[in-house]
């Protein structure tokens, strides 16, 4: 029985059928951008004058951004403040941020009607902008986070560079490369996991502040001065649930160990940080008298509603049972709630909650956007999957040995 | 559980007192509004609705050609929006005043960009495309922009629009407020130039504030006792009066306060010399060393659930 705490390639078949089912959402996904790319965001999109943000910020950007959170939650936890024990899932959780940055900057790439000029902003420095501070955080932190991964590819490949074909006379290069990474990179990996928690501190926040210079438009149960903080806490909350998610998701469908010793603990520690969210949105509401909306019906307060039930309470709830935290399915729930609950706030910030103050148009996303939205989902999971397959990134054995 | 717990709050401790912490200093805020900029002010009690001005703005841009030509009354019939393809466009609203012979008397409402005193949308801009000039237009340079659409979201007018049909080159579009014409050709902007009637008074600001004040006090039975756009997000360089009460003329209601202030405020007493990402940094430096060779090992660590 191979040690369970050592991370190594899964090696598992990797065309099943899930996997065909991702390639062919890409499909789409490619197409639709494609069509953006020859027809204008108009084409593909419902983005107006009075809607220049929908789908593609809310959901590729934003809460991309927060979804990828339990990367530096857990450099935190296992790396600045010692508990490695948690070590088997930061990896994963390394792999999951990397590839959800990479993909917030596709997002945008589709998004943005510039695509070619994203370069400028490095340039055109405007200090008042929080869109600017957000992007320079993002552009310093993906570089952390691929120089973070970095040693996972030395590990694997250092030494035994054999690229195929006539690819082949780049193997002394590459191999020159992950020599020199593997020289310099332990040195400096405690200066790059301080930094990626800062980075990431500093940008979680202001997303929540970008919204702050439109008081007219966003709806008041969401427009508070302390939307930044509320997004650093809720982005600090959801890291572990989405580390117990995707575990969960990745163990299931590669039949691993399930890590419930580890996901376990984790979650205790939600229960503080989720609660801690939990008091901040209720206390704020309390304290703005927003609560005078709740019940009034719209689209607005009903969404909020089941942000706030359905993704902060009703799981915060269950996590304090310790029947729930010890039972496989019941953290699952508990975790798919949370992160259900922060992608919904994100959607509710930047899509729901947002009235613009003289159309009455209403937005809802053309089938272009759903598509872009659910190829780069579809693209990132795909990606993960070939990673975990070749690179040691999960731990774990097999439940099931051949 | 002990240590977890100090460390996550320590750790929420300091990200909240730097969040809390930026509120003390919110009325450090300046403004960085041009002393006395050029400004226009639009009597509404004038306007008879003829679009020359949009003909002018038209042809001074070389905007495209409109579907419907600016002779057409019937495009009146409707409510429109300035958009990619026109800067400024006049509507009617006919807010139930009759005159003698018992018609509803029509009121025009010409839109365009109000050209913010503190704009939102040039706070807004990753790149500074959009600037406040001394001349008091708010100006965009397209060379800058990456279109991230960003202005759109913070303008509180709903004004700038999109090139959405535009693969590759899209630019935003807003009145100009003619600032090639005004700055070095010294000319007036293509509007005021042509407006038949004197609804619209091209002038210094405080001068146009001088002007709509004796309008108003002169003729107290014409003129309601606002200006919309003296104070409104802070202040426009574009200013109404009117004979109707705003909200009946579409127009939106917008707070006193500039709307960049807030958001500018935190962002300073966070990110000025990046004093809290450094001290966060420190003090997570002190952390890390402090934990290090401290932590439990995986295979001795603290098991799942205690009982």
């Amino acid at each position: 029985m191979s040690h369970s705490t050592v991370p190594e390639p899964i090696r598992a078949k990797f065309w099943t059928p899930g996997v065909v089912m991702l390639a062919v959402l890409m499909a789409a996904g490619a197409l639709t951008i494609i069509a953006r790319f020859i027809g204008g965001i108009g084409y593909v999109s419902n983005l107006s004058t009075a809607r220049p943000w929908g789908l593609w910020i809310g959901v590729d950007v934003a809460s991309g951004v927060a979804l990828a959170a339990g990367g530096f939650t857990t450099a935190f936890l296992a790396h600045i403040i010692g508990r490695h024990y948690y070590e088997p899932v930061t990896r994963p959780a390394l792999l999951t941020a990397m590839l959800g940055y990479t993909f917030v900057v596709l997002g945008l790439l589709v998004d943005i009607g510039r695509s070619w000029a994203i370069w400028k902003p490095m340039f055109f420095w405007n200090k008042t902008s929080v869109l600017f501070e957000v992007a320079m955080c993002v552009m310093v932190y993906l570089n952390v986070l691929y120089l973070e991964f970095a040693p996972i590819v030395v590990e694997q490949f250092k030494g035994r560079v054999a690229l195929p074909g006539f690819l082949a006379v780049l193997n002394a290069p590459v191999e020159w490369l992950l020599r020199l990474a593997d020289l310099i990179l332990p040195k400096i990996m405690w200066l790059l996991i301080i930094a990626g928690v800062v980075l990431s501190c500093m940008h979680q926040s202001s997303l929540g502040s970008l919204m702050l210079i439109a008081p007219t438009k966003l709806h008041p149960l969401w427009y508070t001065p302390i939307l930044p903080l509320l997004f650093l806490t809720s982005a600090i909350a959801v890291g572990y649930p989405m580390v117990v998610f995707e575990a969960t998701l990745a163990t299931t469908s590669l039949k691993l160990d399930s890590e419930m010793r580890i996901l376990n603990p984790l979650t205790r520690i939600t229960i503080f940080l989720l609660g801690l969210y939990l008091l901040l949105k209720v206390g704020d509401m309390l304290n703005r008298g927003t609560w005078v909306y709740l019940f009034d019906g719209t689209a607005q307060t009903n969404s909020f509603l089941v942000e706030m039930i359905f993704g902060v309470l009703v799981p915060w709830i269950m996590l304090l049972s310790p029947r729930v935290r010890q039972s496989r399915r019941g953290l699952f729930i508990a975790s798919a709630l949370i992160v259900g609950g922060v992608l919904l706030n994100r959607i509710n910030v930047f899509v729901v909650g947002y009235k613009p103050p003289v159309s009455e148009a209403n937005y809802f996303p053309a089938i272009g956007e759903i598509l872009v939205t659910v190829g780069l989902i579809s693209a990132l999971m795909f990606i993960y999957r070939f990673l975990v397959t070749y690179l040691p990134v999960l731990s774990g054995k097999r439940e099931v040995s051949s | 559980m002990g240590l977890n717990r100090r460390g996550f709050l320590k750790f929420a401790a300091a990200t909240g007192a730097l969040v809390t912490g930026s509120r003390k200093s919110a009325r450090a805020w300046e403004s960085k509004a041009p002393e006395d900029p050029y400004g226009c002010l639009v009597d509404l009690t004038r306007c008879i609705g003829c679009r020359k001005c949009e003909q002018a703005c038209n042809t001074v841009n070389n905007l495209p050609a409109p579907a419907a030509s600016f002779e057409d009354p019937t495009v009146l019939d409707r409510k429109r929006r300035p958009d990619a393809r026109a800067y400024t466009v006049v509507n009617r609203y006919t807010p139930g005043k009759l005159d003698k012979q018992g018609q509803l008397v029509p009121t025009f409402v010409k839109l365009q960009c109000m050209h913010c005193q503190d704009p939102a949308c040039a706070s807004a801009c990753i790149v500074e495309a959009l600037t406040k000039k001394e001349n008091g237009a708010v100006h965009y340079d397209v060379s800058k922009c990456i279109g991230c659409r960003y202005c759109m979201v913070a303008c509180p007018f709903e004004i700038p629009a999109y090139e959405y049909d535009n693969p590759i080159t899209p630019r935003v579009m807003k009145c100009t407020f003619c600032y090639e014409r005004v700055e070095s050709e010294n000319k007036l902007p293509g509007c005021a130039e042509i407006c038949p009637v004197e609804a619209l008074t091209f002038g210094r600001r405080s001068t146009l504030l001088e002007i709509a004040r004796n309008r108003i006090g002169q003729n107290p039975g014409t003129y309601i006792d606002h200006i919309y756009g003296e104070n409104e997000a802070g202040g426009t360089s574009w200013m109404y009066i009117s004979g109707i009460p705003f909200e009946k003329l579409g127009f939106v209601n917008v707070p006193d306060t500039p709307m960049p202030q807030l958001a500018e405020s935190i962002q300073h007493s966070l990110f000025t010399h990046l004093w809290s990402p450094i001290v966060l940094f420190g003090m997570l430096s002190g952390v890390m060393l402090g934990f290090r060779n401290k932590g439990e090992r995986p295979e001795n660590g603290e098991g799942g659930e205690q009982k």
